[in-house]
C-alpha cells in the first residue's frame, strides 16, 4: 500500500536525518551544556511521539484503506483511553519541563563571583568595556555619547575613569572565569550572540539586560547579531576570544581606558540639535 | 464504551427559530459585486485572499533565491531581502490564512453548517469584506510608494520599524499599520457576524454539541480574534502616533545615525507584549478553524465518527482559552523580568496536552475506519504529519531555557512554518477539494489533485524538515547574507540551495492547482449534492450550488450529531444530520 509505506518513510527518514545529519550545534564553550543535555531530552520524548504517531497512523491507513465491502467501526468515544492518553502526555510534558525550569533557574541565578563587562550594541557595530582597576562599571546615558564618547560615559563618575573601552575591536574573555555580560543598546533592538555560548539575549535600548557565562575552553568565536536591527543587521560582526589567564592579562593591558582615551582631546560639549531641543553632553 | 446516542432527540427542546426575511438582490451589482449573500462574500474573501498569497509566494521565491544562491541575483539587494521578508509573513499570516479560514470557510460553512439563510448582519458582512479588500490595497500599493514597503519583519519591533536605518521608513510603515488598522475594523465586522450567527442562527435542534467541529473551530477562533486584534490594534495606533507626531509610547531616549533623536521614556518592550498578546493567539485564530476542518475531513473520508466529540470539543475551548497565557513565551530572550520564563514556560507546555489530545483522535478515528484515501484525506494526514513536527518542535522552543540557544535561528522558522504555514495550508487545500463541489457544483480533476498533493507535501517536509538542523548550527534568521562565520560548514550553504531549488518546484505545483480550479470549473465531472456522501448540513441543500437562503422554503430541522457514520443497522454508512430517526417520532416542520 503504497500511501501508507510513504507516511512510513516519511517517519523513518526524519530519524535517519537526525541520527546521521551533518548539520549540528556548535562544539559548546561555555558551562551551558545542561541546555543541550535538555535539548536532547526533548529531542529523544517528542521523536518518540512522533514516531508512534505516524506509525501507528501509516498502519491505520495500510489495514483500513477502503476495499469492497469494508465497514467502519462506529466508535464514539473511549473516555478510559482517553483519560490514559491524557495522563501519559502530562508525565511527557513534565519530564522535559521540569528539567527545562531547573536549569533556567541557574540561567537566571548569577554567581556572586562574575564579573562585570558591558558590551554595547549600535548601528550595526559592537563596542565592550570592562570595569578597570576599581573593579566596577561607571554609568552611562546615551545622551552623553559623542565622537570622543562613542560609549556615552559619565565624565563625572569616577568610576568611569579607569573603565576600559574596546571600540572596533575584538573581546577577550579568561577562560574558567564566570562572567555577568550587561548589554545595552543605544538606538533600536539587538541580540549578542554567540553560537557555541549557547546564551543570548536581546539588547534593549533603555535597559540593561544581561545573561552569565563561564567559558570553558579557549578560542576564537564569531559574535553575530540576532536580533534584526535594520538594513546592515547580517554584517554586524564581531569576535570573541577566550584565552588562558596570562595572555588575557597580556591583551588587557595593552587596552585604553575611558580616561586615556579622552587626554589630548578638548573636552568639547557636543550640542545637539534635534526636535527643537538641546541636550548637552559632557559635565552635568 | 459508546456514550453519545445517535438518536437522542428527546433531550432537545426543539426551539423554533424564525424564519428571516432575506435581503434579495435587485441586480448584477448588488448579487455578484456589492452583494450581501455570504456565499458570495466567502468567495470574495479567498480570491482576494489568494491573489495577495500568490504575491506571498513569489516574495517566498525571491527570498529563496537570494538564500540558496546568495551574490548572484544582482536585482536582490540587502533592503528589499528585509522588504521580502517583512511583507512574505505579514501577508500569509494575516490577509491570506486568518482571512481565508475566517472570511473565506466562516463565510461560506457557518451559515450551511448550521441551517441558517444567511449571516444574521448581512450588509455589516458586506461592509467587512469591501474594508478588508482596502486593506489589503492599501498593503499592496507600499510596494509603489517611495522607499517601498517596511522591512521592519513582521513582528514591526520597534525603535528599529520607524527608524531611518530600517528600509520602508518613509511610507511603508505609516501605510502598514494603516492597513492592519483597516483589516481589523473590517475583520471585527464580520467576527462578530459569525459569532451571532453561530449562537443565534442555528437552526431547529442544531445543540451547540451537534454542531460540526469545522463550526466549533471557527467560532472559537473568531472569538479569540475578537480579544486578540483590538491588542494589535492599539499598537497599531501607537506606533503611528510615534511615527507621525513624535510621541514616545515604545520609544526611549536613543540615538539615531549619529543623532539623539527627539525620543524618550517609552518602551520598546511594551510594544512587544502588547504584539504577542495578539501574536500567540493569532497561531491559533489560524490553528482552530484547521483542526476543525480537518476533523471533519477525517470523519467523513473514513467514513467513521470523530473520535471523542465532546473532548475534541472541550480541547478547543481549552487551547483557545490557555493561549492567551503563553504570549511571552515569543520573548524569553528579549529581556523582559527573567523570572517571567518559569510561568510561560509552564502555560506553553500544559497547552501541549489538549493539542495532543486533538491528535490522538484524529488517528483513533482512523482506527477501524474505512478511510478512503481521496484528495482531501491525503491532505488531512498530510496536515497530521506536519503539524505533529512543527507541534513538537514547539515544545523545545516554549522550554524556556532550550528556547535561548535556538531563538532567533533558522530553527524557529522550520518550527512556525511546519506548524502554521504548511499544516493549515494542508488543511485549506484538503478543504479545497472537499467542499469544491458544493461551491461550484463540479469536481476537481483527481489526477492532477493527487500530483499537486505530493508534491506539495513532500517538498514541504524537505523543505523545513532539514532548515530545523541549520538552526540547531545556530545559523541566525532575517540575514541577507551568512558571510564569514567560522562556525558554518560548506554543506551549509549546500543544504540552503537545496532547500531553495525545492521551494521553487513546491511553488510551481501551485500553478497546476490553480490550472485544475480553472479548467474543472467548466469541465469537471458533474459532482451531484453530495458526492462524498457526508452528513453535514451543506450537503443536504436542495440546490447545488445552494441558491440564496440555501434551504428552499423550509429550514431543516436536525435530529442527531455530524458523525453518523456507519452507524450499526442503518441502511447507509452514513446519516444526514436532518435525516429523521426512522417513524419513530411525527417531525414537525420548523417554518411554522
Amino acid at each position: 500500500m503504497a500511501v501508507a509505506l510513504i507516511l512510513l518513510l516519511v517517519a523513518i527518514g526524519s530519524v535517519l536525518f537526525h541520527l546521521y545529519s551533518p548539520w549540528w550545534w556548535t562544539p559548546i564553550a561555555t558551562n551551558w551544556a545542561y541546555i543541550d543535555h535538555t535539548i536532547n531530552i526533548t529531542f529523544w520524548i517528542t521523536g518518540f511521539v512522533f514516531v508512534a504517531v505516524i506509525a501507528f497512523m501509516a498502519y491505520c491507513v495500510f489495514r483500513f484503506h477502503h476495499k469492497e465491502g469494508r465497514r467502519a467501526d462506529y466508535n464514539p468515544e473511549n473516555k478510559r483511553l482517553e483519560w490514559w492518553l491524557s495522563v501519559g502526555t502530562g508525565v511527557g510534558v513534565a519530564a522535559m519541563l521540569a528539567p527545562g525550569l531547573v536549569v533556567w533557574h541557574q540561567f537566571v541565578t548569577v554567581p556572586a563571583d562574575a564579573s562585570e563587562i558591558e558590551v554595547m550594541g549600535q548601528q550595526w557595530q559592537w563596542s565592550f568595556r570592562l570595569p578597570g582597576k576599581d573593579g566596577r562599571l561607571g554609568t552611562s546615558d546615551v545622551r552623553n555619547i559623542g565622537s570622543d564618547n562613542p560609549m556615552g560615559l559619565n565624565r563625572d563618575d569616577p568610576h568611569a575613569q579607569d573603565d576600559v573601552v574596546i571600540e572596533n575591536g575584538d573581546l577577550h574573555l579568561q577562560v574558567g572565569k564566570p562572567v555577568k555580560i550587561l548589554l545595552r543598546s543605544v538606538d533600536v533592538l539587538h541580540d549578542f550572540y554567540v553560537p557555541e555560548f549557547r546564551a543570548k539575549m536581546d539588547m534593549v535600548p533603555g535597559v540593561v539586560t544581561y545573561f552569565w557565562i563561564k567559558p570553558i575552553r579557549t578560542g576564537t568565536f564569531d559574535v553575530l547579531c540576532a536580533e534584526l536591527c535594520g538594513a546592515a543587521h547580517y554584517q554586524m560582526r564581531a569576535k570573541v576570544i577566550v584565552d588562558e589567564e596570562g595572555e588575557y592579562h597580556a591583551w588587557l593591558e595593552q587596552q585604553k581606558t575611558f580616561a586615556e582615551l579622552s587626554l589630548g582631546k578638548a573636552v568639547v560639549k557636543a550640542t545637539y540639535q534635534s526636535g527643537g531641543k538641546t541636550y548637552q553632553s559632557g559635565g552635568k | 464504551m459508546v456514550d453519545i446516542p445517535y438518536d437522542r432527540i428527546a433531550d432537545i427542546p426543539p426551539a423554533e427559530v424564525p424564519d428571516v426575511e432575506l435581503y434579495h438582490p435587485r441586480s448584477w451589482w448588488t448579487r455578484y459585486v456589492f452583494s450581501q449573500d455570504a456565499k458570495v462574500i466567502a468567495v470574495q474573501y479567498a480570491l482576494t485572499a489568494s491573489a495577495i498569497g500568490l504575491v506571498a509566494l513569489v516574495l517566498s521565491w525571491l527570498m529563496r533565491l537570494q538564500l540558496g544562491f546568495p551574490g548572484t541575483f544582482s536585482f536582490i539587494d540587502a533592503n528589499q531581502y528585509l522588504q521580502f521578508i517583512t511583507m512574505h509573513g505579514m501577508i500569509m499570516v494575516i490577509y491570506l490564512l486568518t482571512a481565508l479560514f475566517l472570511g473565506g470557510f466562516g463565510n461560506y460553512l457557518i451559515p450551511l453548517m448550521v441551517g441558517a439563510r444567511d449571516m444574521v448582519f448581512p450588509y455589516v458582512n458586506m461592509l467587512s469584506y469591501w474594508v478588508y479588500l482596502l486593506a489589503v490595497l492599501v498593503l499592496a500599493s507600499t510596494f509603489f510608494v517611495p522607499g517601498g514597503p517596511t522591512g521592519a519583519g513582521w513582528t514591526l519591533y520597534p525603535p528599529q520599524a520607524i527608524l531611518s536605518g530600517t528600509p520602508g521608513q518613509d511610507w511603508g510603515i505609516i501605510l502598514m499599520m494603516s492597513s492592519l488598522i483597516l483589516f481589523i475594523i473590517g475583520f471585527t465586522m464580520g467576527g462578530l457576524n459569525y459569532v451571532v450567527t453561530v449562537l443565534q442562527a442555528r437552526t431547529r435542534g442544531m445543540t451547540l454539541m451537534r454542531l460540526p467541529l469545522t463550526v466549533w473551530g471557527i467560532f472559537t477562533a473568531t472569538v479569540m480574534a475578537l480579544l486578540a486584534f483590538p491588542a494589535l490594534f492599539v499598537a497599531s495606533v501607537m506606533l503611528l502616533l510615534d511615527r507621525l507626531l513624535g510621541t514616545s509610547f515604545f520609544m526611549p531616549s536613543l540615538v539615531e545615525m549619529g543623532t539623539l533623536s527627539k525620543y524618550g521614556g517609552g518602551s520598546p518592550l511594551l510594544f512587544q507584549h502588547l504584539f504577542w498578546f495578539f501574536g500567540h493567539p493569532e497561531v491559533y485564530i489560524v490553528a482552530l478553524p484547521a483542526f476543525g476542518i480537518v476533523s471533519d475531513l477525517i470523519s467523513t473520508h473514513a467514513r467513521k465518527n470523530i473520535f471523542g466529540y465532546r473532548m475534541m470539543v472541550w480541547a478547543i475551548v481549552a487551547i483557545g482559552a490557555l493561549s492567551f497565557i503563553v504570549w511571552a513565551h515569543h520573548m524569553y530572550v528579549s529581556g523582559m523580568f527573567p523570572q517571567f520564563g518559569y510561568f510561560f514556560a509552564t502555560t506553553t507546555l500544559i497547552i501541549a496536552i489538549p493539542t495532543a489530545i486533538k491528535v490522538y483522535n484524529w488517528v483513533l478515528t482512523l482506527w477501524r475506519g474505512d478511510i478512503h484515501l481521496r484528495v482531501p484525506m491525503l491532505f488531512a494526514l498530510g496536515f497530521i504529519i506536519t503539524f505533529v513536527n512543527g507541534g513538537l518542535t514547539g515544545l523545545f522552543l516554549g522550554n524556556v531555557v532550550v528556547d535561548v540557544p535556538l531563538s532567533d535561528t533558522m530553527f524557529v522558522v522550520a518550527h512556525f512554518h511546519m506548524v502554521m504555514g504548511v499544516a493549515p495550508i494542508m488543511v485549506v487545500l484538503g478543504a479545497i477539494y472537499h467542499w469544491y463541489p458544493k461551491v461550484t457544483g463540479r469536481m476537481l480533476n483527481d489526477a492532477l489533485g493527487k500530483f499537486h498533493f505530493w508534491v506539495t507535501f513532500l517538498g514541504a517536509y524537505l523543505i523545513f524538515f532539514p532548515m530545523h538542523y541549520l538552526g540547531l548550527l545556530g545559523v541566525p534568521r532575517r540575514y541577507f547574507e551568512l558571510g564569514d562565520a567560522a562556525f558554518i560548514p560548506p554543506s551549509a550553504h549546500s543544504l540552503n540551495a537545496f532547500i531553495s531549488v525545492v521551494a521553487l518546484t513546491v511553488g510551481f505545483s501551485q500553478m497546476v492547482f490553480l490550472f485544475n480550479l480553472a479548467w474543472s470549473l467548466f469541465k469537471g465531472e458533474a459532482s451531484g449534492g453530495n458526492p462524498w456522501r457526508a452528513t453535514t448540513l451543506e450537503w443536504q441543500t436542495p440546490e447545488t450550488p445552494p441558491g440564496h437562503g440555501n434551504w428552499g422554503k423550509e429550514l431543516p430541522v436536525v435530529y442527531r450529531w455530524a458523525y453518523d457514520y456507519s452507524v450499526p443497522g442503518a441502511e447507509q454508512d452514513f446519516i444526514p444530520q436532518n435525516q429523521p430517526p426512522a417513524a419513530t417520532r411525527v417531525v414537525q416542520g420548523a417554518a411554522s
